[in-house]
């Protein structure tokens, strides 16, 4: 049970695993995103559904509401998550902050004052890398969370906030706005290559997943200090890993261990420690507890108490071609900048998706 | 009695071949033909669907911007990576056509880039060609650039949306116009030094002796690189995925890339055989013609 395939955020494995998921020769199992991505591997022809596994091992009182809701497809699970990663977050250098004496920004006005005062001084405002071309639309799915409240966004994603909003155009003027602060090199980056900038006391501020803490970690860097990405207190932005069990599986029995292992909080604990996020289950002591880092406590703290929403760039909000074209629209836009032509790009791919989905 | 035996000779020919006809039958022509049926499927989920739609997934895709931007950088790449090429190729085989000391270092010096994958090539020109920033200094050649004096030259070059497609097509010339110059070499080779003795007798100079006598002459290496090039030009994909992705905007996507992404990540299995028919279309456009010219030359041999 094993095959390694590099290259990173789940985009390159796909291609291998779904030619494998068709010709009936899958892996025991494999990374799925809660949510909506499971729609894109046709689930009740190639996936085990794992309702009985819920029922024995009682997941569904450990886990978090929301993310049980998130996990349910067509009426049965088929992942068992093992953590949480949390979109919404902005990281900055605590030492630029001392020196310019600044406050991480609650809203987007106070967001612009700090970055018209950096540039002056000759420091990136904000960086971003959007070389993997899913960065910048997760800052774009941020700032859409930040303009229309946790049930607006949700809502655009079933249907009831139509796309055509003021929130939807206000998010992309910010966006706009954004871009004029940005490193002239976005493109050439990934998101580590981004945080750089950060470690190098050159760049400011930045919007990425809490896997950036992993990585600052590993980076030996600690100056570095995160707040809810404006206007997004109180939500969290929420996206999560789980394993399944695909129907032609060679070792079943063996897989089925493997779950039992990534749903129970020992496993839970080891992984996450290691890996930088937060386990799904709701149920550590806080001597369990104690064992993750600063960032992540707080993580825990913000995800039991937070309102949850799913995150669309990372498979739990939408189908995956509603994904890309998101994607694709966000991406022609960082260069046309056309809010109303990009406005209804996004129309319609919601639109073609929902219409896919009945 | 000479019949027979013809006949026998006959058949060993067609049984050793027949294991290459079929497997170049089903494997070449019939995947073709499968991609074909898809095309004009409806197969646009994990799950295949084939019920007859006609040809909505190409009309779909001409009126997708994404494609539609990607169609113009194939030209702007494939007219870039031709001329560049032909020219610097053509213009080194000339160079070493002077019979000068070293030659053959020269030529495996810049035959050498032909060896490499595109997937080296764009992983090092991505490199090269990654501008840096005011903050954290220039990297690659806008360094070298500024460190020679001439920083003005400095270009964002692939995270430009200006110039995107344009920054590719030079790692791709690099690496094709030794194998064009090549080919060149051998040409140049192949013309009898009377031909050019004659012309300078009659009062040519050099450069019109190259205009009028040489390259008329050299017209079908010329023809076989263009449909070499052209064709390596229309499926570009691997250099795009080590240099640049889709690039800002999409300055830097190519149809072969949208294949990959619209099959894979988006599960729009139909629109991505549309596409592979589309680029199927184009390089016969190219293959075609040249493959009638070359069997009717033969047949006129």
């Amino acid at each position: 049970m094993n095959a390694t395939i590099a290259g990173g955020a789940g985009f390159v494995f796909r291609a291998v695993i779904k030619p494998r998921l068709i010709a009936g020769n899958p892996p025991d199992t494999f990374q799925l995103h809660a949510g909506l991505e499971v729609e894109g591997y046709s689930p009740e022809t190639y996936l085990t559904p794992l309702d009985k596994l819920y029922e024995i091992e009682g997941w569904d009182k450990v886990l978090p509401k929301d993310l049980l809701k998130l996990l349910v497809y067509k009426g049965h699970y088929w992942g068992v998550p093992v953590n949480i990663h949390r979109a919404n977050v902005l990281w900055y250098d605590k030492a630029i902050f001392k020196k310019y004496d600044l406050t991480p920004p609650k809203n987007w006005d106070e967001f612009f004052a700090i970055c018209e005062k950096l540039k002056a001084e000759g420091i990136v405002p904000f960086v971003m890398g959007n070389a993997g071309g899913w960065e910048a639309p997760h800052l774009f799915e941020t700032i859409l969370v930040s303009t229309l409240g946790a049930e607006g966004y949700k809502g655009l994603w079933t249907g009831k906030t139509p796309w055509t909003s003021e929130g939807v155009t206000k998010a992309l003027e910010i966006l706009k706005k954004i871009l004029a602060y940005v490193n002239p090199d976005y493109a050439a980056l990934s998101w580590d290559g981004a945080g750089e900038y950060l470690i190098a006391h050159k760049g400011a501020m930045m919007i990425m997943g809490d896997w950036t803490n992993g990585w600052f970690m590993a980076k030996g860097y600690e100056g570095y200090g995160w707040a809810p990405v404006p206007g997004t207190q109180g939500i969290f932005d929420a996206l999560s890993d789980t394993f399944c069990l695909p129907k032609l599986a060679p070792h079943p029995i063996n897989t089925l261990g493997w779950l039992e292992v990534c749903g129970s909080k020992e496993g839970q604990i080891a992984f996450n420690t290691r890996k930088g996020s937060i386990p799904a289950r709701t149920d550590l002591t806080p001597e369990e507890k104690a064992q993750f880092n600063p960032y992540l406590q707080s993580c825990m703290e913000d995800f039991a108490r937070d309102a949850i929403v799913p995150s669309v760039i990372h498979g739990a909000a939408a189908i995956e071609s509603w994904v890309t074209d998101f994607k694709d629209a966000i991406n022609l836009f960082l260069a046309t900048k056309d809010v109303a032509g990009t406005q209804k790009a996004l129309v319609e791919a919601a639109e073609t998706a929902l219409a896919a989905t009945k | 009695m000479r019949r027979r035996w013809l006949k026998g000779e006959r058949l060993v020919t067609l049984l050793l071949l027949l294991p290459s006809v079929i497997a170049v039958a089903v494997f070449v022509y019939g995947f073709i033909g499968w991609t074909g049926y898809v095309s004009l499927s409806n197969w646009n989920k994990l799950l295949p669907d084939y019920t007859f739609v006609g040809f909505k997934n190409f009309l779909k895709l001409f009126a997708h911007p994404r494609f539609q931007i990607d169609l113009r950088n194939l030209a702007v790449f494939t007219a870039l990576f031709l001329t560049g090429s032909l020219a610097i190729g053509f213009l080194l085989a000339v160079l070493l056509d002077r019979k000068v000391k070293g030659e053959s270092i020269f030529r495996t010096i810049y035959l050498y880039p032909m060896s490499l994958s595109f997937i080296v090539t764009g992983v090092v020109w991505r490199w090269l060609m990654n501008p840096g920033s005011p903050q954290m200094g220039s990297t690659g050649i806008n360094l070298l650039l500024e460190k020679i004096g001439l920083g003005f030259l400095k270009s964002g070059w692939y995270t430009d949306p200006r110039v995107g497609i344009k920054a590719v097509a030079i790692a791709a010339v690099w690496q094709m116009s030794g194998y064009v110059m090549a080919m060149y070499l051998a040409g140049l080779r192949g013309i009898p030094e009377e031909l050019r003795e004659a012309a300078r007798v009659d009062g040519a100079s050099e450069f019109q002796i190259y205009r009028y006598v040489i390259l008329p002459l050299l017209r079908p290496i010329t023809l076989g690189a263009v449909i070499i090039l052209g064709h390596i030009s229309l499926k570009i994909y691997d250099l795009i995925v080590a240099m640049t992705g889709p690039g800002p905007g999409f300055s830097c996507d190519v149809p072969a890339y949208f294949m990959w992404e619209t099959t894979f990540h988006a599960n729009r299995f139909a629109q991505g055989a549309a596409i592979a028919i589309i680029l199927l279309l184009m390089v016969s456009l190219l293959i075609v013609p040249y493959l009638i010219f070359s069997v009717r030359r033969e047949a006129e041999v």
